[in-house]
C-alpha cells in the first residue's frame, strides 16, 4: 500500500487505441465524403489536384515518415536506458514536425495569395466540383495540421519528461501513447498525399 | 480481465524488453515506406488508372506497415487487432451503404 503504485500499461495502451479509433472514424467520414465527391466530379478533382504542389506534398510525406521513425527509435532508446539518444530522437521528431508545419504554411500562403481560400471570391467563380475539392482540401489538411500541432505539443512534454527522468526504462507508457498518436497523424497524411496531391 | 492483467503485468513488462525489436527493424520499415512512396508517386505519373490502383493498394499497405510495426500492433494481443478491425469494418459498411445508395439513384 505504501510503496505499491498501481499501473496498468496494457489498459493505458488500450485506452489510447480506443481514442485513436474515434480519430480514425472522424477522418474516415471525411474520406468517405471525399470518395463520393470524387466519384461525382472526377474532372474537377483532377483539375483541382493540378493546382497543388506535388513536390511539397511529397517532401512533407518524407518529413512525416521520418518523424514517425524517430519517435519509435526514441522508444527503443528509452527501453535501453539511452537517455541522450532518446532525447536526440525526440528533438529530431519535433524539428521535423515543425518543418512539416512550415512547409504547409508556405503552401497555404501561396494558395491564399492566388485567391484559393475558404469562401474566397475567386473560389466562387470556379465550377462546383472544384469548390468542393478545395473545401475538402482545406478541411482535411487543416484538421490534420491541428493534429500535428497537438502531437508536437504532447511530444514536447515527452521530451521534457525524458530529460527529467519522469520517462525512463521501466516507465515509458506516456511516450508510447504519444508515439501512437503521432503515428496516426502520419497515417492520415499517408492517405492525404494521394487523395489530393496526386489526384491530377 | 483486470485481475489477469494486474497479475500478468510485471511479467508482461519484463517480456516486453526481450521481445521488443531494436533500431534496425524500424529503420528497415522506414526504408520500405520511402520506397512505397516513390512507387506511389511514380505510378501517379503513368496514368490515371495506375494512380487509382496505386492509391488503392500502396496507400493501405503503407498505413498497414505503420500500424503493424511503428504502432507496435505486431507485439500486441488479439484485443487490439479486433478493436481496429471492427473500426475499419464499420467504416467499410458506411462506405458500402453510401455507394449502394449512389449506384441505384
Amino acid at each position: 500500500m505504501t510503496e505499491h503504485v498501481h499501473r496498468d500499461d496494457y489498459g493505458s495502451r488500450l485506452g489510447m487505441w480506443l481514442f485513436l479509433v474515434t480519430e480514425m472514424v472522424l477522418f474516415g467520414g471525411l474520406f468517405i465524403g471525399y470518395s463520393y465527391m470524387r466519384y461525382r466530379y472526377p474532372g474537377e478533382f483532377h483539375h483541382g489536384g493540378e493546382e497543388l504542389n506535388v513536390t511539397l506534398g511529397v517532401i512533407n510525406t518524407l518529413v512525416l515518415l521520418t518523424s514517425s521513425l524517430t519517435v519509435v527509435l526514441a522508444i527503443v532508446a528509452v527501453q535501453r536506458a539511452e537517455k541522450k539518444r532518446a532525447m536526440a530522437f525526440l528533438g529530431t521528431t519535433l524539428a521535423l514536425g515543425a518543418t512539416f508545419l512550415v512547409i504547409k504554411g508556405f503552401e497555404w500562403a501561396a494558395k491564399f495569395h492566388h485567391g484559393f481560400y475558404p469562401n474566397s471570391a475567386h473560389l466562387a467563380t470556379l465550377p462546383p466540383g472544384e469548390q468542393v475539392f478545395f473545401g475538402l482540401y482545406f478541411t482535411m489538411t487543416g484538421l490534420h495540421g491541428l493534429h500535428v500541432i497537438v502531437g508536437l505539443s504532447v511530444l514536447g512534454v515527452m521530451l521534457w519528461w525524458v530529460a527529467t527522468d519522469r520517462i525512463r526504462k521501466d516507465r515509458y507508457i506516456h511516450l508510447e501513447n504519444s508515439g501512437l498518436y503521432w503515428h496516426l497523424v502520419d497515417v492520415i497524411w499517408i492517405f492525404l498525399l494521394p487523395l489530393f496531391y496526386l489526384a491530377a | 480481465m483486470s485481475e489477469s492483467t494486474e497479475h500478468a503485468e510485471p511479467n508482461e513488462h519484463a517480456s516486453e524488453h526481450i521481445e521488443h525489436p531494436g533500431y534496425g527493424t524500424f529503420i528497415k520499415v522506414w526504408v520500405a515506406l520511402l520506397i512505397l512512396t516513390g512507387c506511389l508517386v511514380g505510378m501517379s505519373h503513368v496514368s490515371q488508372t495506375y494512380a487509382v490502383w496505386g492509391l488503392l493498394t500502396l496507400t493501405p499497405l503503407k498505413a498497414g506497415l505503420v500500424f503493424y510495426f511503428f504502432m507496435h500492433l505486431r507485439y500486441e494481443g488479439p484485443l487490439f487487432k479486433v478493436v481496429i478491425l471492427v473500426t475499419l469494418g464499420t467504416l467499410l459498411i458506411f462506405f458500402a451503404l453510401l455507394f449502394s445508395d449512389v449506384a441505384f439513384r
